[in-house]
């Protein structure tokens, strides 16, 4: 099992649907329990995200677990793709506490918790979507 | 489906320990947020969250949670969090919640702090 590929329906909870499919890769790679659940806490923001901010007229998430290295697996690589409107990555604020503690809207911490649990992120957006790709090492 | 958070409330005088026990996600968030605010309206101005039973949060959950910061520091009262998973503690951390909310390991250390 090298690459599992899934797509989604943009539902409620179809985020646990998509963790699932992680913790199973990466317990078939015996990555420790920490960094399974730190992956699957990323699935979940990755999806979240697409469901809300993508507008996709599909309403689909599409979603690519594979696993990277020559012979031992090394890395788990995820992609996260949308065939929404897209968004400029670089133009997202970083969330910080105090300001969200005096914001009205409280959400926007996706990326950040993202970025915090992954090894690697990168964001390819246009307008035809958003595509979402991370890494976590064994 | 996921099946709906629940939520279990020891009540102590003006403390309260709420037992979580699933998904930590916008209903789920939801729900803690009013069980939280009953109880502050009835003069328990001290929360413990016990997650020992939530082994998965969001960020949409984790930002009602904020919500209920903000509430506990207009009303001067205190909220903390214990028996969180390692994944969960690093989020609260990353998110900065632990600023604002004491985070525990175990029930005992954190009655201790909320009873200081």
């Amino acid at each position: 099992m090298r690459e599992v590929k899934l797509t989604l329906p943009m539902a409620p909870d179809m985020e646990i649907e998509a963790s699932e499919t992680a913790t199973s890769m990466a317990e078939a790679m015996s990555m420790s329990a920490d960094k399974i659940d730190e992956v699957r806490m990323a699935v979940v923001e990755a999806c979240i995200n697409a469901f809300e901010h993508s507008r996709s007229e599909d309403r689909q998430v599409h979603l690519t677990f594979e696993v990277m290295g020559s012979g031992n697996p090394e890395r788990l690589r995820i992609t996260v793709r949308d065939h929404g409107i897209g968004f400029d990555p670089d133009t997202v604020e970083e969330p910080t506490i105090e300001d969200k503690l005096k914001a009205e809207r409280k959400r926007g911490w996706g990326l950040k918790i993202i970025h915090g649990l992954m090894d690697d992120v990168a964001i390819l957006s246009n307008d035809r979507g958003t595509t979402l790709v991370m890494s976590k090492s064994v | 489906m996921t099946e709906s958070l629940k939520l279990r409330v020891d009540r102590r005088g003006n403390l309260a320990v709420v037992y979580t026990e699933g998904y930590i996600n916008n209903q789920g968030g939801e729900e803690i947020a009013r069980v939280a605010y009953k109880l502050l309206d009835d003069d328990c101005s001290r929360l413990l969250l016990n997650l020992s039973g939530t082994k998965i949060v969001n960020s949409i959950g984790i930002s009602i949670l904020i919500e209920i910061i903000e509430k506990m520091i207009e009303v001067d009262g205190k909220l903390a969090f214990c028996c969180l998973t390692p994944t969960i503690e690093k989020t609260f951390h990353i998110m900065g919640l632990a600023q604002y909310a004491g985070i525990y390991e175990d029930e005992q250390s954190a009655l201790g702090a909320l009873e200081t």
